[in-house]
């Protein structure tokens, strides 16, 4: 028991206290190569999620760099129509499923959200890791099939019949589908760690009414991951087995349809850019705060904003298949339905200025990023308004006009705030700060590059030249402008060359960062950076939406829990009243062990359905030795429990 | 038995009663005495659970979809096969039907702390989930129609083969969950499991349910 010892307040925790001592030991991470492999704790998979995921930024970004290479002149033949079609495939399935969501939704939100909620781990951590794992073996999956000359070759989304067993014999396409099987087993299980820490382990006191922006973006976030990622892994399940067992879901000779596919995969797509951008809205309303020095003007339109984007980002998915022929009628009903988005996406705007415009602002190297972020998202924005018109649609579907909208989108919307948010948490990952002229320079250069590469590309769009085409005759006197649009890839190489040194030169000799170096209200700043391995010394409690600026300086901390074994607790999903406490589960190797077995079944079952019988049981034993219950408490639990029914 | 059961312990705000009342300023807040197990819908696993079988019913809601949109692809239904033989799949049905039985014995009684309930609960909801299976497999071989035919046998064999999948790995939890029940970890945490299994044996059976509509129902009069 805790209560005999003086109170320290968290943000005074130097680990030297006596419980500070006792919890470090309870809350020890393992050590040594199976300890690695053994570690569940959420700042460790965070940061692992986000490592990789940004290794999967580069290799993208070095594709999407050969890309622009074969087409700076016409009639190129440096990479040939074969590698090409790998290669822009390659690009987008890596950007969005490698980077964009393992980065923005898992990374980010698997380290931040448990030190927001005031807790000492992520619900579920083993489950959490396990996620990982079979993120990193989804990678390893697609990335194999690439430098085997087996990567995939049918587009980012696939389509049939190309993707089918008529147009796509060999194992390309089927190592794309199960990458989505991987990578979204591991976003669902993220989606349900996450949204449980949210709804359960919160400080007592952070009502729904006082939580932060952020995490209810998680919270919606997790939801949409939820309901919008089995729709791609039945797509791409049902591709799978038209491929591998001759099933006919999408083959019209035997009762099958095409569009079928395309309705599946869009009922997952169009949300997954609300997957991959709500993160980056929820990073600015952070930092927008934070550097405004007031709070936020418009907290409930904002989070009303969020949910509704949630909501309706599920009814806007027909508008990717306005060149498919479908109804007038439902195409007029997408257009409106896809319209109707820019209305919460704009009210976040205002309220993101007016926040600006009425606070101290400080134009710190985050809020940099921020403004690079208000710029680019804008005018991916509008543009995304003229094309939820069917004409305008029609006229430059599948051309470059397409790539540079959701280019601003998706770069304006995940990297621009992705930026922003690690020079933001830098300090509080590594505990030192990241240095503000190279941050800076890192910010104009790619900035310059960013626009300067896809500026133009609107113009080739509307100038004809179609996406996906390895290249073109000099007579289409595309050259000029396929020139000025690769010559920005150099300055945005140069941009990430210098956020690297950065990042090395910071973690050897950055400024020490302290506690709270921006001067925050979030909860995630009141302990040591980086955090200890039990996050609080004493788990919080707050008594407003921005607890380091308004709470009293004795603000109550919870005591009562235990520090002998790895106790939580769980508090109500509305009122977060406490209700009980919980056990972490510490860490294990069987999340590893099994990640390994379920990749081992899914890789087999590319090539022979018996994988899945034959995979199955491996799986079986390793899932046992996950959940077996084992002797985690010194002492026998039964006799201290209470129950609550 | 060494454990007690309360209804609900409020955590102590030193002298305050509630959190949403104004703050008086206690410096602690003391959940020393709060449960260490919880029941439904406060257990953490009850709400993953939860989350688990809104992924699971969205598959299974898709490929009702896909099932219906294939439909209107076809002039005839099923096109050119006799519809699901019913002798095997009226059974399995009244065999999901009973087994609601015990899946609610074992989820009433795990709360009280009837280890020996609990147990038995689970063995005959194990017994049931194997009767089940083996009458699934059966089911394959009177579909009247093999997977390769076309769009509509393709559909209802993964139809019937993601139910299965769902059934199979329900039937092993319940094993692994009856064989713990056996040893002395059948505590608190391990109650609770069993109970929110019984949850998720629900959920398999009112989708089987609803796949048995499709499969023997709707092959008949749509």
């Amino acid at each position: 028991m805790t209560v005999a010892e003086p109170i320290i307040a968290n943000d005074q925790d130097t680990g030297k206290s006596e419980l500070a001592r006792r919890l470090a030991r309870t809350w020890c991470q393992p050590k040594g190569f199976l300890g690695w492999f053994s570690n569940t704790h959420h700042t460790v998979i965070g940061i692992r999620f986000m490592v990789t995921a940004f290794i999967f930024l580069l290799l993208g970004g070095v594709l999407a760099a050969m890309i622009r290479l074969q087409l700076i002149r016409p009639e190129n033949s440096l990479i040939g129509p074969d590698l090409y079609n790998q290669v822009f495939t390659m690009h987008g399935s890596t950007m969005i499923f490698l980077f964009a969501v393992p980065m923005m939704f898992q990374g980010f939100g698997v380290y931040i959200v448990p030190l927001m909620c005031g807790a000492r781990n992520i619900a579920f951590p083993r489950l959490n890791a396990f996620s990982y794992y079979l993120y990193v073996g989804g990678a390893l999956v697609l990335w194999g099939g690439f430098v085997t000359n087996t990567g995939p070759d049918v587009g980012w989304f696939a389509y049939v019949p190309l993707s089918g067993p008529a147009y796509s014999p060999g194992h390309r396409a089927d190592i794309w589908s199960q990458m989505i099987t991987f990578t979204e087993v591991s976003a669902l299980g993220v989606a349900i760690c996450i949204a449980t820490t949210i709804l359960r382990h919160r400080a007592p006191g952070m009502t729904l009414n006082r939580m932060p922006i952020l995490l209810w973006e998680k919270l919606v976030i997790s939801m949409a991951v939820i309901f919008a990622m089995p729709a791609v892994m039945i797509a791409s399940g049902l591709l799978l087995l038209d491929r591998l067992v001759g099933t006919h879901f999408f083959n019209p000779a035997q009762g099958g349809d095409v569009l079928l596919y395309q309705h599946l995969f869009w009922f997952f797509g169009h949300p997954e850019v609300y997957i991959i951008f709500l993160p980056g809205a929820a990073i600015v309303s952070t930092l927008v705060e934070c550097f405004s020095r007031r709070r936020i003007l418009g907290y409930t339109p904002i989070v009303v904003s969020v949910v509704a984007t949630g909501f309706i980002g599920f009814s806007v998915w027909v508008h990717h298949m306005f060149a498919t022929g479908l109804p007038q009628l439902s195409e007029s009903f997408f257009t409106a339905a896809s319209l109707m988005i820019v209305i919460p996406t704009g009210l976040q705007f205002f309220c993101w200025v007016a926040t600006m415009w009425t606070g101290r602002l400080q134009l710190q190297l985050p809020m940099l990023w921020c403004f690079g972020f208000f710029f680019v998202f804008l005018i991916g924005g509008l543009s995304g308004v003229m094309l939820a018109s069917v004409p305008v649609d029609l006229q430059v579907h599948d051309t470059y006009f397409v790539v540079a909208h959701f280019h601003y989108v998706l770069i304006g919307g995940a990297l621009f705030p992705m930026f922003a948010g690690i020079y933001f948490w830098f300090p509080k990952i590594t505990g030192r700060m990241a240095n503000t002229t190279l941050g800076t320079w890192h910010f104009w250069l790619f900035f310059i590059g960013f626009n300067t590469t896809f500026f133009t590309l609107h113009f080739l769009g509307l100038r004809g030249m179609p996406r996906r085409v390895y290249t073109y005759g000099a007579d289409m006197h595309w050259q000029g402008l396929n020139v000025l649009a690769s010559s920005g890839v150099v300055f945005m190489t140069a941009g990430l060359l210098v956020f690297l040194a950065n990042v090395i030169r910071s973690l050897r000799m950055g400024k020490i960062a302290g506690n709270n170096p921006w001067g925050d209200a979030g909860l995630e700043w009141s302990m040591s950076s980086p955090p200890p391995p039990y996050n609080f010394l004493h788990v919080p409690t707050v008594s407003g939406r921005d607890p380091l600026w308004e709470d009293p300086p004795d603000q109550p901390v919870v005591v009562g829990l235990r520090d002998d074994i790895r106790e939580t607790l769980v508090t109500h999903s509305l009122d977060t009243d406490p209700q009980h406490k919980d056990e972490d589960p510490g860490p294990s190797i069987w999340p590893f062990l099994t990640a390994l077995t379920v990749s081992a079944a899914f890789v087999g079952s590319i090539f022979t359905p018996w994988a899945v019988p034959i995979g199955a049981p491996p799986v079986i034993v390793t899932m046992i030795g996950w959940l077996w219950p084992r002797g985690q408490s010194p002492t026998p639990r039964p006799s201290g429990e209470i129950w609550v029914r | 038995m060494a454990t007690r059961a309360i209804s609900d312990t409020p955590a102590k705000w030193g002298d305050m009663g509630s959190i949403n009342e104004p703050i008086r300023r206690p410096l602690t807040l003391d959940v020393s005495s709060l449960p260490s197990v919880a029941f439904g819908h406060r257990n953490t696993t009850w709400l993953a659970n939860v989350f688990y079988m809104a992924i699971e019913g969205m598959m299974f809601a898709l490929m009702f979809a896909t099932y219906f949109y294939l439909r209107t692809r076809s002039t005839d239904w099923p096109p050119g096969h006799l519809p699901p033989a019913l002798t095997y799949g009226v059974t399995n049905a009244l065999i999901f039907v009973f087994s609601l039985a015990p899946a609610w014995w074992v989820r009433r009684r795990a709360p009280e702390g009837d280890r020996r309930a609990v147990r038995n609960g689970l063995l005959v909801l194990a017994l049931f989930a194997l009767v089940a299976t083996a009458f699934r497999v059966f089911e394959f071989t009177t579909l009247n129609c093999r997977w390769s035919d076309d769009a509509y046998s393709s559909t209802v064999w993964v139809l019937i083969g993601m139910h299965s999948g769902h059934l199979v790995t329900e039937l092993i939890e319940t094993l692994v969950l009856f064989a713990i029940s056996l040893t002395p970890k059948m505590e608190g945490t391990r109650l609770a499991d069993a109970a929110i299994n019984s949850d998720y044996w629900y959920f398999v059976v009112i989708t089987g349910l609803i796949v048995d509509v499709l499969i023997y129902g709707t092959t008949r009069f749509l």
